[in-house]
């Protein structure tokens, strides 16, 4: 790891500088969505489907009408009346805000009150009478691409059957040619289940239509305020110029804030139609059964391999679940996001991937949790199936992962779908992984505890991830392309306030991005301020997701800083009587070359800037700055864990987790390692025990968390981290992300470690979530 | 998650708390820790008109043996089990394994105990180590053994009126062990398989009395009859016990379900019977 290159008091890249943001949210002084109380508040509460799949014969909401308190029922017709019953989605399809014809999921939006508290409104759902006709339920992928399936989605012109997409990509005719030249294909087949984010704070919105001036402030829990402004103005035709979205502290994201709600649409068109402030929060079972679930990828994946190991090609098979309506979170482009990234750590020549995703009556989304759209489940079919290849094979995994890795030298390299991976040394990585968790003696422990009766597994993960989306040229949702800003303003006195497009929701922000602008010029990282969220106070950019904030909001911040720095220097030589190209910079100190004793500061620079400034020269020390990356970034990991399986039961236990995180450079290293244990926990949890199912009626089986279950520290094992450092080559501070890459590596090394216990037996899969009754099931058929 | 509206009465004495159950009729409700019922308003799946609160009543709190019996009033909380000297045996091993941190600090053992869930742990051990619910209603106090208590699913063979004042749980006189071995999913979730163990020794090393009951895996808290008396008369083994936990699997009927498979479930309790008889048998051993 690099060391600093600023004192501690500044603060600048590679300090593990205290949170700035924690003091406040810690001492109950945040101020979240549900703080936020205006004057003459209405709440809304909605009505959600008892049904997966139903026809809607009428709606009889006068009962909840007269309820005293209740201003408005909201129902689809009336939201038709206005044109808002449906909404376009982030993937090109459409979605119901509320009900007009058909339920298409349980928990799906039907009708809304508008109360004058949220007692009365929650109340007064139970007085609307639905009258529902019942039709069968689609509840898997495999069921809804059946001929003769039920068709889902009836009202969309031209859509004869439950096809929610096809897409395509690599090259089938290398592709052929690699596996005809094989020794053997191994083959696997499995489950990434569905899972949801499930932040902690649910989501919300006020929205407050002024009926006169017709400024709408719309607080809003939103990872992509921006970019909700613009999609807000084009769906619902407001001028943008009075949309205000601010979205205020958020208590996690996780993806499940990027997409917008029909709850947003509904309340905002109340506050207009009223005329007075309306808010909404959901309950934690909204959240968990209406809002963007994640993953419910069917995978097939084969290699053609040699009998020494060496991968020759990939071809995958993709199924998605995608719920009543398609509307992933996603680049225009890809119509699975970045799951081509499949080919991950190794170099080889060929690969093809079919994808289709099919309708289904379950909840929409399909949101990158915590993930750069579809990454994880790249990342777990291509490592699960490196895994299966090293037993069929009967080579050693780690050997197996060594022998195809794509070499140092190689970089840039180009992948056989297309990715330009940036910078890289995955032998270092998994080498020194592998010293760290004892590889060799565990494999001897592992064979001396078989004979015992006792079962030991060894999984590993070696996964690369593509995030910090992204160039212009390739990147936009909805047609916005996926740049990122920052606007830094230095005051008479030398602090700062730095604005940004994108916008925390428990990264850090607030103090990683003032540690980028102190590495430059110097101003001690606790003098910057960092604004974001508010779109009338910030520049454009498009939220925080995918690990982008860094690669593109960072990158924007360091130039805007650097731009800064520039001028500083004519104003500093100005000051010091000396030559602009004579000045240098370091830690906040202008000297002039030559001569160190003659020297100003940033925090004099930053007063001459509005006092005492060269001939000709702009006064004032501010700029704004776009970044359009020219490329993703590419973080990677090898991640080791080490299991026991109890063969009477199928529980197993953690032993080790041993976690290298190579992220470029670390601007924060205790914040990255708080990220990376955060990941980590997230990715046992799917591993282990955190997935939405549902019944045959389509009943979701996850609806609270006493059924969705998310992991404590109890459960948590202990995860032992290593860093390496590799910078990215483009990057302008050579960062590359890292808020998800622990949640995309580690589920595979969790799932293998426990697969590697029985491999023994021929067990080669698992389905996620490992549950015990599985391991059981697994070791009861093999044996 | 707002519930429907209710009336609260806050009882200053037993007498009280009865008496205001006897005016609210069926819509009234005892309220101790709230652990469930508090969720079950807010989810809407319970709607009390009274909701009765217990918790200033004097007196119910406390945790002591006497008179050859562990004696537990209404206000004690599973925290105040898990922290008491006064344990013995499987309630001492099933306190920490119920629920979480935050639900043992305000719920009740008593609470629990009446709320009668099946998937709930302490019914389990009542029916190994054998106890009597004490219940207070309008003509005074009765004992009812908590094998009669329990009715089915969430539901006892209290009296409307009636209020679960305290628990008295007979305290071994000799050598005796006791084990709770619970799978759960993580922590706060109920069991999916749980096993209550309890053994007393007699002079020889024999066992004198066996208590074994499961969790989860049938319609109520089951206890293993069978299982108990193959034990008694016993010397204490691993054949002895692979042969009750072969009774405790056919005496359970777990459900395919979320959880696992019914299959899988009935392996845990054969599995856990085995781990958790041979536990209770070495603390007995030991004690």
């Amino acid at each position: 790891m690099a060391a600093p290159t600023t004192p501690a008091e500044i603060g600048g890249i590679g300090h593990s500088v205290q949170r700035k943001e924690d003091a406040r949210l810690i001492e109950g002084q945040g101020n979240f969505l549900d703080d936020i109380d205006l004057p003459d508040t209405l709440h809304m509460a909605i009505l959600r489907s008892p049904l997966a799949h139903a026809r809607i014969n009428g709606i009889d909401s006068s009962a909840a009408t007269a309820i005293d308190g209740v201003l408005a029922v909201v129902t689809g017709d009336l939201m038709d009346q206005h044109g808002l019953a449906w909404m376009p989605t982030l993937s090109g399809d459409t979605q119901a805000v509320l009900a007009t014809d058909k339920v298409r999921y349980q928990g799906q939006e039907v009708a809304a009150v508008i109360a004058t508290d949220p007692y009365i409104a929650t109340d007064a759902l139970e007085h609307i009478v639905v009258d529902y006709e019942e039709l069968p339920p689609i509840t898997t992928p495999q069921q809804s691409l059946e001929e003769g399936a039920a068709l889902i989605r009836d009202e969309k012109e031209g859509q004869t059957d439950n096809l929610a997409y096809t897409w395509e990509t690599g090259d089938q005719g290398a592709t052929e040619e690699a596996f005809a030249q094989a020794d053997r294909v191994v083959t696997l087949e499995t489950h990434y289940p569905r899972s949801h984010p499930a932040p902690l704070e649910t989501c919300g919105i006020v929205a407050d239509v002024n009926s006169v001036t017709g400024q709408a402030t719309i607080y809003m829990t939103s990872q992509a305020p921006h970019a909700h402004r613009t999609l807000f103005a084009m769906v619902a035709g407001l001028p943008e110029q009075n949309i205000r979205i601010v979205s205020p502290d958020i208590g996690g994201g996780f993806g499940n804030k990027v997409p917008i709600y029909p709850g947003y649409v509904v309340a905002t068109a109340a506050s207009l139609l009223i005329g007075q402030p309306v808010k909404w929060v959901e309950s934690r079972t909204e959240n968990l059964i209406s809002t963007g679930f994640a993953r419910d990828y069917y995978m097939k994946g084969e290699l053609a391999v040699t009998d020494e190991g060496r991968i020759l090609g990939l071809r995958v098979d993709m199924l998605s679940d995608q719920g009543a309506f398609y509307s992933d979170a996603q680049p225009t482009q890809f119509r699975a996001g970045l799951f081509h990234v499949v080919t991950g750590s190794y170099d080889f020549p060929a690969a093809h991937i079919n994808c289709k995703g099919a309708f289904t009556n379950k909840a929409p989304g399909g949101v990158a949790y915590r993930c750069s759209f579809r990454i994880t489940e790249a990342s777990y079919l291509i490592e699960r199936l490196v895994q299966t290849a090293a037993y069929e094979v009967g080579i050693d995994p780690a050997e197996m992962r060594l022998k195809n890795f794509i070499q140092p030298e190689q970089f840039p390299y180009e992948t056989a779908t297309g990715f330009v991976y940036d910078s890289g040394d995955y032998p270092t990585a998994l080498r020194t992984a592998m010293n760290e968790v004892g590889y060799e003696d565990l494999r001897r422990e592992q064979a001396e505890a078989r004979a015992e009766g006792r079962l030991i597994g060894i999984g590993i993960a070696h996964f690369t991830e593509a995030v910090g989306a992204g160039p212009s040229r390739t990147y936009d949702i909805a047609g916005l392309k996926m740049i990122d800003s920052a606007e830094l303003r230095v005051h008479p006195t030398g602090k700062a306030i730095l604005k940004l497009g994108v916008k925390t929701q428990g990264q850090g922000h607030e103090t990683t991005f003032a540690q980028i602008v102190a590495e430059v010029l110097g101003i001690p990282a606790n003098d910057i301020k960092v604004e974001h969220g508010d779109t009338d106070h910030t520049p454009y950019g498009l939220g925080t997701y995918a690990s982008r904030s860094t690669p593109v909001g960072g990158a924007a911040t360091a130039v805007v800083a650097r731009k800064l720095a520039e001028k500083s220097k004519k104003i500093a030589a100005h000051l010091l009587e000396a030559a602009d190209e004579d000045i240098e910079l370091a830690s906040g100190v202008f000297s002039v070359a030559g001569s160190p004793d003659r020297s100003v500061t940033i925090q004099d620079v930053a007063l001459a800037a509005y006092t005492n400034l060269p001939e000709g020269m702009e006064y004032g020390l501010e700029d704004v700055t776009y970044y359009d990356p020219p490329n993703l970034t590419y973080p990677y990991g090898s991640y080791i864990v080490v299991v026991e399986v109890d063969p009477d039961t199928g529980v197993w236990e953690v032993q080790r987790m041993v976690a290298l995180d190579d992220c470029g450079v670390r601007i924060n290293p205790m914040i990255v390692e708080g990220q990376i244990c955060g990941g980590l926990t997230e990715g046992f949890a799917m591993s282990a025990m955190q997935w939405i199912t549902f019944d045959d009626d389509g009943n979701c089986i996850g609806a609270n968390f006493m059924d969705y279950l998310v992991p404590t520290a109890w459960e948590t094992p202990r995860f032992e981290l290593l860093a390496t450092e590799v910078p990215s080559p483009h990057h302008p501070i050579g960062a590359k992300g890292v808020g998800e890459s622990a949640t995309v590596g580690s589920p595979a090394a969790f799932v293998n470690a426990v697969i590697d216990a029985v491999a023994h037996l021929g067990v080669r899969n698992i389905d996620m979530p490992v549950l015990p009754d599985r391991v059981w099931a697994a070791i009861d058929a093999a044996v | 998650m707002f519930p429907s509206r209710f009336d609260l009465v806050v009882a200053q004495s037993v007498g009280e708390a009865v008496e205001a159950k006897a005016d609210a009729g069926e819509g009234g409700r005892f309220l101790a820790g709230g652990q469930s019922l508090i969720p079950m308003m807010k989810m809407r799946v319970a709607f009390p008109e009274t909701l009765i609160d217990i918790n200033r009543i004097a007196g119910l709190d406390a945790i002591e043996q006497s008179n050859g019996h562990l004696q537990v009033g209404a206000l004690v909380r599973h925290a105040d089990v898990v922290a008491s000297d006064a344990t013995f045996g499987a309630i001492a091993a099933a306190a920490p394994w119920v629920a979480d941190p935050l639900v043992r600090n305000r719920g009740t053992m008593c609470g629990s105990v009446a709320h009668c869930d099946p998937e709930g742990d302490w019914n389990s051990v009542l029916l190994a180590t054998g106890a009597d619910v004490v219940a207070q209603g309008p003509n005074g106090e009765r004992s009812i053994s908590i094998a009669d208590f329990v009715d089915g699913a969430f539901t006892s063979t209290l009296g409307e009126d009636e209020l679960v004042v305290g628990l008295r749980i007979p305290v071994p006189s000799g050598r005796s062990g006791g084990s709770y071995l619970k799978l759960e999913r993580k922590v706060g979730d109920y069991a999916t398989v749980a096993v209550a163990s309890h053994l007393e020794l007699d002079d020889s090393g024999a066992i004198s009395a066996a208590g074994l009951a499961l969790t989860s895996v049938n319609p109520i808290n089951t206890k293993v009859a069978d299982a108990e008396a193959l034990l008694v008369g016993q010397q204490p083994s691993e054949d002895l016990f692979a042969e009750a936990a072969e009774l405790a699997a056919a005496a359970a009927e777990p459900r395919d379900d979320v959880r696992g498979t019914a299959a899988w479930k009935r392996q845990v309790v054969r599995t856990y019977t085995k781990r958790g008889l041979a536990a209770a048998a070495q603390q007995a051993e030991g004690s």
